[in-house]
């Protein structure tokens, strides 16, 4: 399975779905990753996490564990 | 009765300009009841008759946030007039999707949508007309940093206020979806207000832990709930919460494809991603912040020509409550030739009690301003989301988030603005343990504690000196480990899913009020916390018994405080506070309550030394006297339950402030006294064996028993959070 985790940087990816619950992966979705949703990764902080993402047309950044709850096409 | 006007959006979405601007200097700033979140609110200007509510800044009405959970249950109690619902028109996907959920609650919205001037400048359009029609509410256009639409927005959402009426919320979701809510909608109509019918179907849909917790259905409908809600998860192959969450994105791209019009980037780049490419830089982020910080400091606590906050702090208390307001009293107070008109007790008690206590403390208030200035325009301008950024994978180690690295780093300044800086760091969790550590940061007032034992003990050993910062940061870190166990603060981790906002000027005028907002709570707080213990402690050093009779002592050492220091001297004992500096170490605990300087002023005092000279820097006559009075171990173990109990009165005022109730004030006070006195103790009985300070006993095995339960504290496994409540049953599903 080829999570959001393993993308890389630069990369535009498309979210297949999400896993796992509760409200990090609520908050996830509230923040526009859902199903479909185009991710271009931007970049990785100086000391390797968390990431930037571009999200529909703004800026979000999310820990690479948790990144892992986002499975891609 | 007053009409009643809610403005909601999202961070960043120039509520706080708008707020600012409807309601100009009448407002009210206090706190959420019994929760850490701000809250404002204040009366329309040229209506006196209408109170806006500034509503936390959200991006959803979900259970999990307290800000989401303040907001909704504002909403469904207290039913304002009208939803006035900002959105930021260079990001209307992500700020309709707040809006789609504000529609479900059946209340007059009426939409505005902010920064048109930079949707135009960037050659977009948004049609105003379609999406209310889409929408099914008034939209209107405004520019709250130009000051352009506000009031119109404002006459908008009273209009809507006065009709009353709301018009039918946008059928958002799919077809099987739509038959699951509305076979929910009646099944609990009997037990909801109609007008928030929709709210609550959609929400028992969700299994929104908050709703089914407040309905608490009995358990056959809930089955039968239930039941629907299966039925439709098996049908769409997801989870309830996913399927509204994405049909909500999936209804928002139809209506923004309708309204609005986006024209191709000729360049990728905005100015924001270009300050951006630099500022997070792989190798230039953490220099690049290490000099911004640098020069924050340098102007707030400098001691350079340009350092405002110094020369602020210096002119306090030496010019204005060391000259100005004692000669005016003394003007007041006494006659020509400089005696008393009053009592001498009213007089000193004026003096010596109210003002060098209150202007002690009011003395930092230069500091503080200038500090929050400075922090308030970086969070303004976007920064201190990306320090977060920066810093997160080093601070989530120890169980706080990349948020917290901020009011640490100011509390080494000083802890009140650290504090309130804490402010920023959205979890609730987070935010507690964060005031909870911050005061264990060495702050300014601490250095001359440091600088006299390094002095007068150590020899000016800097060792000693970087030992108590390495203690102080220990602390913090020893304490994020153990009290994330604990299960107070138990349970997952916080989220850290943070929006980057684009870089803006800072709208001053928000960054100045939040400077006066911050200072004058720490004024006002000098005016009553801080005065009455001023006046206790005043009273306690000058008034006590010589020879069986009650009256004002000269030498302190006849005080009441010095026979409530002897009387306390024992509870220190096992930290090694015994014979002489026995209660000259309580007393000057006591008066570092005051603030922490006052340590070292009140052994100047108590060793009788009555010379101008600075006691921190030159070997003054004192540093030989308490070298002789504290060992090596027992100076150490001074300093260091001086530097990591309970802070300053303005300190810990700004803790009961920020905790916003008293027992989470009363829990980390304590908390702090308690760690404090187990480091103290584990260090003088070990250490002091090791120099023959200490004698072998029964101490000698309480210290080996704290240090044991401290490392077993810090390395047993996080115990498992306890399973969450008020969740329907769920049947185990497979995912992947």
């Amino acid at each position: 399975m080829k999570t959001l985790k393993d993308a890389k940087v630069g990369q535009t990816v498309t979210v297949a779905r999400l896993h796992g619950e509760g409200p990090v992966k609520r908050r996830i979705m509230d923040m526009g990753i859902t199903k479909g949703t185009q991710i271009y990764l931007r970049k990785v902080a100086p000391l390797g996490d968390p990431i930037e993402l571009t999200v529909r047309g703004y800026e979000l950044t999310i820990r690479r564990q948790d990144a892992e709850m986002v499975e891609l096409v | 009765m007053a009409t009643k006007i809610a403005l909601a959006g999202n961070p960043n979405c120039g509520k706080t300009t708008l707020f600012n601007e409807l309601t100009g200097s009448a407002q009210y700033v206090g706190n959420w009841p019994g929760v850490t979140v701000e809250k404002k609110d204040g009366r329309l200007k040229g209506h006196k008759e209408v109170v806006i509510q500034d509503l936390p800044g959200i991006y959803s009405l979900s259970p999990y946030t307290l800000e989401e959970v303040v907001a909704r249950s504002y909403i469904v109690t207290e039913k304002p007039d009208a939803i006035l619902n900002i959105l930021d028109g260079t990001n209307i996907e992500r700020n309709l999707y707040l809006t789609t959920q504000l529609l479900e609650l059946g209340l007059p919205v009426v939409i505005a949508v902010n920064m048109m001037d930079l949707v135009q400048r960037n050659g977009d359009s948004i049609d105003l007309e379609k999406l209310g029609k889409a929408l099914g509410c008034r939209v209107v256009q405004m520019s709250a940093l130009k000051g352009q639409g506000s009031k119109e927005a404002a006459e908008a959402a009273l209009a809507a206020a006065k009709e009353g009426s709301h018009t039918e919320p946008p059928h958002v979701f799919t077809g099987s979806v739509e038959h699951a809510i509305a076979h929910i909608e009646e099944s609990v109509q009997s037990l909801v207000p109609e007008q928030f019918l929709r709210w609550y179907a959609i929400k028992l849909f969700e299994r929104d832990e908050k709703v089914l917790a407040e309905l608490d259905l009995d358990p056959e409908l809930a089955a039968h709930i239930e039941q629907h809600i299966a039925d439709c998860e098996a049908e769409m192959e997801d989870d309830a919460e996913s399927i509204i969450t994405n049909q909500r994105y999936a209804y928002i791209q139809t209506v923004v494809q309708q309204a609005v019009r986006r024209q191709p980037r000729k360049d990728n780049m905005s100015l924001s991603d270009r300050i951006d490419r630099v500022v997070t830089n792989r190798i230039l982020a953490l220099p690049i912040f290490a000099v911004i910080i640098f020069g924050i400091y340098s102007v707030a606590m400098g001691g350079y020509s340009f350092s405002l906050g110094t020369k602020g702090t210096d002119w306090a208390n030496d010019v204005l409550f060391g000259e100005m307001v004692p000669g005016l009293l003394d003007k007041i107070l006494c006659t020509a030739d400089g005696v008393p008109r009053v009592a001498e007790w009213l007089y000193g008690l004026i003096q010596d009690g109210i003002v060098a206590g209150v202007g002690a403390v009011l003395g930092f208030g230069p500091h503080i301003l200038v500090l929050c200035f400075f922090l308030s325009s970086l969070a303004d301008l976007g920064y201190m989301a990306r320090i977060a950024f920066v810093m997160d994978r080093i601070f989530r180690r120890f169980g706080l988030s990349g948020k917290s690295f901020i009011p640490l780093l100011v509390a080494t300044g000083c802890g009140v603005p650290g504090i309130l800086a804490t402010r920023t760091i959205e979890q609730d969790r987070d935010r507690k343990l964060t005031i909870m550590t911050t005061g264990f940061i060495p702050c300014g007032a601490k250095l001359p504690i440091i600088g006299l034992f390094a002095g007068a003990v150590f020899g000016g050993s800097p060792w000693v000196a970087a030992s108590a910062f390495f203690v102080g940061i220990g602390a913090v870190v020893v304490s994020g480990i153990l009290l994330k166990k604990t299960p107070a603060f138990a349970g997952e981790p916080a989220p850290f899913v943070m929006e980057l906002p684009a870089y803006h000027t800072p709208a001053w005028g928000n960054v100045l009020r939040t400077t006066w907002d911050r200072g004058w709570s720490f004024i006002r707080r000098a005016g009553t916390v801080i005065l009455v213990s001023s006046i206790v402690l005043w009273f306690l050093q000058g008034y006590g018994f010589v020879d069986g009779v009650f009256q004002a002592v000269e030498d302190n050492n006849h005080s009441l405080l010095a026979a409530l220091g002897n009387g306390l001297a024992w509870v220190f004992y096992p930290l090694g506070w015994a014979g002489e500096m026995a209660w000259k170490a309580t007393v000057a605990t006591f008066t570092g309550l005051i603030a922490k300087e006052e340590v070292v002023n009140t052994f100047g005092v108590l060793y009788q030394y009555a010379g101008e000279a600075d006691l921190m820097e030159d070997s003054s006559p004192i540093w030989a006297a308490v070298a002789a009075d504290f060992g090596v171990m027992r100076a150490y173990s001074f300093m260091i339950f001086n530097l990591l109990c309970a802070p300053c009165f303005a300190a810990m005022g700004a803790i009961k402030r920020e905790m916003n109730s008293p027992r989470w004030t009363a829990f980390a006070i304590g908390y702090m006294c308690l760690f404090a006195y187990a480091v103290s103790l584990i260090v003088y009985q070990l250490g002091g064996l090791v120099t023959g300070e200490a004698a072998f006993g029964p101490w000698t095995a309480v210290a080996v028993a704290l240090l044991a339960g401290l490392l077993w504290g810090l390395f047993r496994p996080a115990p498992r959070p306890k399973a969450q409540t008020g969740r329907m049953a769920r049947p185990a599903r497979e995912t992947g």
